[in-house]
């Protein structure tokens, strides 16, 4: 226990600083106030989806009883499918990552305004990665989908548009965001402006666009898991299938599969990041 | 290089240097063969298990240019109000699955954040003594964050049946393990001072939390939650795909009936919306936490 502090040293202090003690009326009111307002829109909004109280409760009783279908986890006997479709999964996030990150270079050097001057080109081309990068990618697959047929044909295209987009933007901020002085360098040493581009510009982001494209890699492998929902190919068309029959068991491995590949290639990207960086590091 | 070269027996310094320096290149040659190797392998199994081609992109691009030209609107100058107005046919409907959309997106953060908040402080390293709560806190957000939204939605639709309901929870557990390791993170990288402060005052674990922690990390706290809120709004758009409520139902349901102009009216719709929260949000962010800080998140 502190030592105690005696009522009169108190009530002095209590006279001197009354703010430390209680909040001013005005100040209360204002809380209550905002704080009811709070409550009364989450209220609002809670009465507005519907989440009546009887029908969660029943509804966590189905999941508990769905629960229990799900163990002892089973591959139902196609262990070599499922495997497969993890397999499509990756080669989807793979491609899509790939695709558009060859696409984002020449678009992140096109959208940084210490490459093209003039804030017209910059702020349209700005606009479209944001255009692109704002429809979620499970959208665009449903878009493919429909276009070129079932198969992870749309699911890799749908990564690569929607993270064109992304990628373009970071790789865009990132050149913004170099060292200037290499770039006056090789310009003093007669460079023309591409020859600055190339020795000036891309040694110093070209870590950061490799580290950038392998974590939307990993980032990309837990999006394809769920593109097959739609119908893009991949675990996530065996996932909702085995929803749709109530597999329970099936369903619980499916998932476990999905988070363990997730993990792994969590792990293994992370490996190859640390060295592209420390690469970086050695040579600055 | 910091490494020192040592000449050997009857070499010269200029011998041992360039013997070093091939030593070097050799290794390097290696790393970038073996990487190389790995990523054509990668590249040849991912195409064709990926059933990419150039034939299939060539097929694809042609189909996809006439579909996305099949959604667009015909709007021609001299009557545009009434083209747009064709467009938009289903205005007022959409409205409200834009305002359902929203408000999936703000309870599912709210739900989120409370779940986070009440895990994060257990599962931070310097604040919990107790290594097994620690560990299963941790664990616990792990799994609610590793399993995709989509993944909960798909199972919750089962659960509590179609509509927004269902879509809420999925992305509000997701939430509370996304946003439970961000916040745990703020936690560990308080001021220890307060903390010994309150409890050198006789301040219990939980009075340590509220009057030594939470003052110092309400600020990011908030900025993560708005933050989420922004992705939630995304989530809640594109959940409606499995059926659980909010405008993606209804793009499902336009997509299905080959509706292709009511396409890219909700398509649009739904951009609009989106950078409407981010703007706003990004505007709020910076006034709670500063611009630098918002930078570096």
């Amino acid at each position: 226990m502190a030592a105690r502090v005696s009522d009169e040293r108190l009530r002095y202090a209590r006279r001197r600083l009354p703010g430390a003690f209680v909040r001013s009326p005005r100040e209360r009111l204002l809380r209550a106030a905002s704080w009811s307002a709070f409550l009364a829109f989450t209220a609002f909004c809670l009465w507005w989806i519907d989440a009546d109280p009887m029908r969660i409760w029943d509804g966590l009783g189905k999941l508990g009883w769905m629960f229990t279908f799900m163990f002892p986890p089973s591959d139902g006997g196609r262990l070599a499918d499922l495997l497969y479709a993890m397999l499509e999964t990756l080669s989807m996030a793979f491609l899509g990552t790939l695709i558009a990150f060859l696409f984002a270079i020449p678009l992140g050097f096109l959208g940084a305004k210490n490459v093209i001057p003039g804030w017209v080109f910059h702020i349209g081309l700005r606009r479209l990665f944001d255009g692109l990068r704002g429809i979620d990618a499970l959208i665009w697959a449903l878009v493919f989908v429909n276009a070129v047929g079932l198969g992870p044909f749309a699911g890799i295209l749908a990564i690569a548009v929607s993270d064109t987009g992304t990628l373009s933007k970071l790789f865009a901020e990132a050149i913004e965001n170099v060292d200037p002085r290499p770039i006056e360098g090789t310009r003093s040493a007669g460079a023309g402006r591409v020859q600055a581009m190339r020795f000036a510009v891309l040694p110093q982001v070209f870590p950061v666009m490799i580290s950038q494209a392998l974590y939307f890699f990993e980032s990309n492998t837990r999006s394809a898991t769920i593109l097959g929902v739609v119908g893009a190919g991949g675990i996530g068309l065996e996932l909702s299938d085995r929803i749709r029959v109530m597999n329970w068991d099936e369903v619980c491995f499916i998932i476990l599969l999905i988070l363990v590949t997730v993990a792994a290639i969590d792990v293994v990207s992370r490996e190859i990041r640390m060295r592209v960086i420390d690469r970086r590091n050695e040579r600055s | 290089m910091t490494s020192l070269i040592e000449p050997s027996r009857g070499e010269t310094p200029v011998e041992a240097f360039e013997r070093h320096r091939a030593a070097l290149v050799a290794a390097r040659r290696r790393m970038t063969l073996v990487g190389g190797g790995l990523f054509a392998v990668a590249f040849v199994v991912s195409t064709i298990v990926g059933e990419f081609s150039p034939l299939n992109l060539a097929a694809g691009l042609p189909k996809i240019a006439a579909y996305v030209d099949g959604t667009l609107p015909v709007l021609r100058g001299d009557h545009l109000m009434t083209d747009l107005g064709e467009w938009y046919w289903g205005i007022d409907r959409w409205l409200r699955l834009l305002f359902d959309t929203i408000v999936m997106g703000f309870v599912a953060t709210l739900m989120g954040v409370i779940g986070a908040f009440a895990l994060c402080f257990p599962a931070s390293r310097n604040l919990m003594p107790t290594t097994w709560i620690y560990f299963v806190t941790r664990r616990l957000m792990e799994l609610a964050r590793a399993v995709p939204e989509l993944v909960y939605a798909l199972i919750f639709v089962f659960a509590f049946g179609l509509g927004p309901l269902a879509g809420v929870l999925a992305i509000g557990l997701h939430t509370m393990g996304a946003l439970g390791k961000l916040f745990s993170e703020v936690n560990e990288n308080v001021e220890p001072g307060p903390l010994d402060g309150v409890r050198a005052a006789g301040g219990s674990w939980l009075e340590t939390m509220r009057f030594g922690v939470v003052p110092q990390v309400l600020p990011n706290f908030a900025s993560y939650a708005l933050l989420r809120f922004e992705i939630n709004v995304r989530a809640a758009s594109v959940i409606g795909l499995v059926g659980a409520g909010g405008i993606g139902e209804e793009l499902y349901f336009v997509v299905r009936q080959f509706e292709y102009v009511d396409i890219s009216a909700i398509v649009l719709l739904i951009l609009l919306t989106v950078s409407a929260i981010d703007i706003s949000c990004e505007r709020l962010r910076h006034g709670l936490i500063g611009d630098a800080a918002v930078r570096a998140v």
